[in-house]
């Protein structure tokens, strides 16, 4: 059995109050592991965001505990939790929200920058990951003169240049198409996923089940079961 | 740090479009304050011209004084009495007045006349051509070369014309620090020739001025003026009794202050909208950072980074633009009446900084406020 990335036991959230308090997720718990593709699946309102929110230390529960590796997250201070999303996760959001006016090595290397890596020194570290996505020849070039799905490995080199243990991906194929979609999942998967890191991936998108190792289907805030999927490492 | 600064200049400079407003912003209302305020600056040292000029340490005057021009004669008891107090070096009288001259030409040209003690001279100026002695020359003048020096059609030594409808001969060309405010030329001559030449009502000494023996004999030296009814000042006093007058009785410090306040006005609202639009256009790219793992103190320093640093190339700019228009200025108009000192630049720093202060709060506001659980809902 692989070792417990993300253990979230008994996780709860309202939003709002009085007659407009919603409870967007109720007590969801589950265990994720590292060197497993951890898919989050449902509509959207379900709870998907709300809770990959609370598990990456961004949104704070009204209950229950998020433990990374065995330590509660939401224990730490604010500049601890900064710390934290800075050392041990990775984001790839689903605008990706790089930066226009910095080149697309600048844009992987903030994580780097963020942790006071020396400048040269970051610029080179950022280059190799952005070889790993196979963009290291348009280093030089603004986000804005990629496609869609190079703007989306910047993201995932931007990612994994923190060395996180988990990387979390919110619905990384709604801006593209399916086979771009695909591939970028698969790629994550043959060169991103690894036996130290678990990566937890929301989406809706059906065509991209097949990379999965488990899906956990939400609705209504509640965890509906845990599938294996066609790619499980377990 | 450096890093993440570096980050920010790269995010603020590579915005050229938002740079430059900000830059335009910043510079024209830095250009617009120091512009004013040396142009005030200028027109209170030129309202001063004669004290500078003359160069005496204390002047003795009727209270009721409050610029050169507007001299109140005084008795000539007033001269000895001050002669006779303790800790004064030596007194002697100055005439202040204004004449009308008639050119050869024909024209009639106004003009300053001042009158030097007698047997000192004390308080003439240095002359490019002439000797001082021939100021006693029978009716002897020295014509101050400046900006007005044309308006008596250049003359030169031992040109005649009629003062009040006497005889004048101009006997030195002389050269001062500071030229007047009012755009007349200056004649300089002895005392008794300027009361001669110049009508005059029962009393002639328009200032006394004063050489005390030390520094330390100056309050003494005050005491004793006031107890006669009078006013001692020193030249510094007098200079700012000069420019408060300026400042706050004939609407000139008023106007110029609004002019100021209203340049500043500008500069703040189109570099604080622009900035303001900044970090709107960024707001989700500062979240995204913040969900990164970047901490409030970090995001916060960034923008007081790009604030500070939009802020210092605009201030330096408009001083650029500033001096080069004044330069340019001088060069077309040489009575153009504007100095920059260390006060309007002072005065322009501070409202550049209150102007990168408000922005970068403006800014701040927003960018702590973002939660970064907004990125991930989009």
């Amino acid at each position: 059995m692989a070792e417990v990335a993300i253990q979230a036991s008994g996780l709860n959230r309202w939003f709002g109050e009085g007659e407009a308090r919603t409870h967007a997720v109720k007590d969801v718990s589950f265990d994720a592991y590292l060197g497993e593709m951890f898919y989050i699946e449902g509509p959207s309102g379900s709870g998907k965001t709300t809770l990959l929110s609370m598990i990456s230390g961004i949104l704070r529960p009204s209950s229950g505990t998020v433990a990374v590796e065995g330590k509660d997250i939401w224990r730490l201070s604010p500049d601890e939790l900064a710390d934290f999303r800075l050392n041990r996760i990775g984001f790839v959001f689903q605008d990706y929200h790089l930066f226009p006016r910095l080149t697309t090595l600048e844009n992987a290397a903030i994580p780097l920058i963020m942790k006071k890596v020396a400048w040269d020194e970051a610029m080179e570290e950022a280059r190799q990951y952005l070889d790993v996505v196979g963009l290291k020849d348009r280093a030089e070039l603004p986000p804005v003169k990629l496609s869609g799905g190079e703007q989306q490995r910047v993201a995932i080199a931007r990612a994994i240049a923190g060395r996180p243990d988990v990387l979390i991906f919110d619905e990384p194929t709604a801006s593209l198409d399916g086979d771009t979609g695909r591939r970028i999942v698969e790629f994550v998967k043959a060169n991103v996923l690894t036996d130290r890191r678990c990566i937890l991936l929301v989406t809706h998108d059906s065509r991209i089940f097949e990379y999965a190792d488990r899906i956990m289907k939400m609705e209504d805030g509640m965890v509906k079961g845990i599938e294996r999927g066609r790619g499980d490492a377990n | 740090m450096r890093g993440i600064l570096r980050i920010a200049y790269k995010l603020m400079v590579n915005d050229r479009g938002k740079f430059a407003a900000l830059l335009v912003g910043i510079t024209f209302a830095v250009f617009l304050m120091i512009s004013m305020t040396a142009m005030f600056a200028g027109i209170l040292s030129k309202a001063s011209s004669t004290v500078i000029n003359v160069g005496a340490r204390v002047w003795v005057m009727d209270p009721a004084v409050n610029t050169v021009a507007s001299s109140i004669p005084m008795p000539d008891y007033v001269l000895d009495a001050v002669r006779s107090t303790n800790g004064v070096r030596y007194a002697v009288p100055l005439y202040s007045g204004a004449a009308l001259v008639k050119l050869r030409s024909g024209t009639y040209q106004a003009v300053t006349v001042l009158g030097l003690d007698d047997s000192s001279l004390w308080g003439r100026p240095d002359l490019l051509e002439g000797r001082v002695e021939d100021l006693y020359a029978e009716n002897a003048f020295a014509v101050v070369r400046d900006s007005e020096f044309p308006k008596l059609e250049n003359p030169r030594i031992g040109t005649e014309f009629e003062l009040n409808d006497h005889r004048a001969v101009i006997t030195g060309i002389a050269d001062v620090a500071v030229s007047g405010l009012f755009g007349i030329p200056t004649l300089y001559t002895t005392y008794n020739r300027a009361v001669q030449y110049i009508p005059n009502a029962r009393y002639t000494v328009s200032f006394v001025l004063v050489e005390p023996k030390s520094e330390a004999d100056i309050p003494e030296i005050k005491r004793n003026v006031r107890a006669l009814g009078y006013q001692a000042l020193t030249s510094e006093e007098f200079k700012e009794k000069i420019a408060t007058f300026y400042k706050y009785q004939t609407g000139l410090g008023t106007n110029v202050l609004l002019m100021t306040v209203i340049s500043f006005i500008v500069g703040l609202s189109i570099s604080g909208q622009t900035f303001y639009t900044f970090i709107l256009e960024n707001l989700d790219k500062f979240g995204a950072l913040k969900a990164i793992g970047a901490k409030g103190s970090v995001l916060v320093a960034m923008i007081l980074f790009q604030a500070t640093f939009t802020a210092l190339t605009g201030y330096g700019l408009g001083i650029g633009l500033a001096a080069l228009t004044i330069f340019v200025a001088k060069l077309r108009l040489p009575s153009y009446a504007a100095t920059v000192v260390y006060s309007n630049l002072g005065l322009a720093f501070v409202m550049v900084v209150v102007i990168a202060a408000i922005s970068s709060v403006i800014g701040i506001r927003k960018v702590i406020r973002i939660e970064p659980f907004e990125i991930f809902r989009g």
